[in-house]
């Protein structure tokens, strides 16, 4: 495998002070690899959002160093961290949580070519592409967020993710709020995605059928640490830790 | 020999709130002990169905019906009052949402004994006993002394785990359960699901279970409704419908859930609502 585009070494990250001090992230290692998708997969409050977070530096880690594309990008600041965040960005579990109400959806899709000082003509043209990029159409640019079905606005959070051309999409539990037949668009969606522009993923999600499905690879975390790594179908079919046996067994499976 | 009653019938019910049509001439029963799943995505109707079945629509609802048998009691003609009477005795709810069937600033014991004394089904001193018995039947760990803990003391699942001993406290014929593990991790599910089928098999109740989850259907339910767009469009025995759908949403839904046997990555089903499949008649299969 050439040189992985996203690396994590050693990650740390505890919040509270003194004895109510509570390890979020135990020392956690990852690579992501150009055109792949890393799963993590994982129960409530076992770190995997603080591990997004950190990877798009919105949080500095207390300790180890995340590596972008063979720079280390644990402490970058200002016009440097400007010009990295094009290369990466989030998609969120709610998308009203990248979407202003008040603003027309074109308006809140502009807003990371405007933060790269992109001009206004390109920005114009750039909004209407990648509205049909996401299967939408280019002329409801124009409305605001609450004319959308909850599919359609996580679409327009894609769109927002993806109108300056990044490298790199952390995807945090993306479809967990939707219906699965709503699910079912946005994944097709992600994979057509990934393939047409070599896209790097990093899907976390608690639901592993559906990151069986997307990912190539899959980690597995649990207390701030990644239990076990491995090829998705490997994964499930011989899983090596006890936690990844006890998730798996716990997923109700459809009667075959 | 006379079958036993059901403890839930809906016939041809149809809700509407103003020109909106929620519920579309519905037929669902429950026989004792049974758990029945209603599987629906959002808007489908799924839940209006709980509520009616728990006398819990607003008043906004116009409700019709030829039958609505909820418990033993005709409740076609109830008065709030009259519901008030069965409400938490004959016929319980288990919501989503643990903490907001909780109250916070009372000991969890206090909470259960609550229920038995508003409805006269025991003393306080058998309220006390019967608190901590089914607290032990749900499996609550160390229960006597979770007796005096607050809500917040608790864990997500611990706290749905007294929500479905208040379910049970009364010993009511019918539990309608509306997504109940939805809010939960996995491994916890998992267990909250074999303590309904417990439940079940102790008490002999049946249960009404709403959920969009197929899987948890399948692992729970002894029949299935499938509801699309207010409309029953198949019914049948939960392992027949899973595994032989009948009717085209049935089979799309199933098709757009990634699931062992679907190639990793290759295209999932779209459900379009053009294709009005609500339309198509219903495949109901009569339960035995």
């Amino acid at each position: 495998m050439s040189a992985p585009l996203l690396a994590v070494h050693d990650v740390r990250q505890g919040f509270g002070h003194g004895t109510g001090r509570f390890t979020a992230l135990d020392g956690v290692g990852l690579e992501v690899a150009r055109g792949e998708t890393l799963g993590l997969v994982g129960e409530s409050g076992c770190g995997k959002s603080t591990l997004a977070r950190a990877i798009m530096l919105m949080q500095r880690p207390d300790g180890g160093r995340i590596e972008f594309d063979g720079r280390d990008v644990t402490n970058l600041r200002g016009p440097a961290l400007r010009r990295h965040r094009r290369r990466v960005q989030m998609v969120f579990q709610d998308p009203n949580d990248s979407l202003d109400p008040r603003f027309a959806v074109g308006r809140s899709i502009a807003e990371p070519l405007r933060a790269q000082r992109v001009p206004g003509s390109e920005i114009r043209r750039r909004v209407a592409e990648v509205l049909v990029e996401v299967g939408l159409s280019a002329d409801v640019a124009g409305r605001a967020p609450h004319e959308f079905s909850g599919g359609q606005r996580q679409r327009i959070a894609i769109a927002r993710a993806m109108v300056v051309r990044p490298e790199f999409l952390v995807l945090d539990e993306p479809t967990s709020a939707l219906d699965v037949s709503v699910q079912a668009q946005i994944l097709n969606l992600l994979v057509r995605l990934q393939d047409e522009h070599r896209l790097s993923y990093l899907f976390v999600s608690h639901d592993l059928a559906v990151v069986h499905h997307l990912a190539h690879r899959i980690s597995v975390m649990r207390a701030g640490r990644i239990v076990e790594t491995g090829p998705a179908p490997q994964l499930v079919a011989e899983p090596r830790h006890e936690y990844t046996r006890t998730l798996l067994a716990a997923v109700p499976h459809l009667p075959v | 020999m006379n079958p036993a009653p059901d403890v839930l019938e809906l016939r041809d019910l149809s809700i509407r709130y103003g020109a909106t049509t929620a519920v579309d001439r519905v037929d669902v029963r429950v026989g004792r002990g049974e758990i029945v799943g209603v599987i629906g995505e959002s808007g489908s109707g799924k839940s209006t169905i709980a509520l009616a079945a728990q006398g819990l629509l607003p008043t906004a609802a116009d409700v019709e019906a030829s039958v609505l048998t909820v418990a033993g009691h005709d409740v076609l003609d109830f008065s709030e009052r009259d519901w008030c009477a069965i409400r938490g005795k004959d016929t319980t709810m288990v919501f989503q949402e643990p903490m907001s069937a909780l109250n916070p600033c009372q000991r969890i014991g206090r909470q259960i004994e609550e229920v038995l004394l508003l409805h006269g089904v025991s003393d306080r001193a058998g309220a006390r006993t019967r608190a901590l018995e089914v607290l032990r039947q749900v499996h609550m760990p160390d229960a006597e002394r979770r007796l005096r803990y607050y809500p917040h003391q608790l864990s997500g699942g611990q706290r749905q785990r007294v929500v479905i001993a208040m379910a049970l406290a009364a010993r009511p014929s019918l539990i309608v359960a509306d997504e109940p593990t939805t809010a939960l991790d996995v491994t916890v599910q998992a267990q909250i699901l074999q303590l309904l089928r417990e439940a079940r098999d102790a008490t002999g109740a049946g249960v009404l279970f709403i959920s969009h989850d197929l899987g948890v259907i399948g692992q729970v339910c002894d029949r299935v409704y499938v509801v699309y767009r207010g409309r029953v469009v198949e019914s049948g025995p939960s392992h027949r419908v899973l595994t032989d759908p009948r009717h085209p949403y049935t089979t799309a839904l199933l098709r757009s859930i990634p699931r062992p046997g679907v190639a990793p990555r290759t295209p999932l089903a779209v459900i379009s609502p053009e294709d009005h499949l609500e339309d198509v008649a219903p495949v109901l299969e009569v339960a035995s």
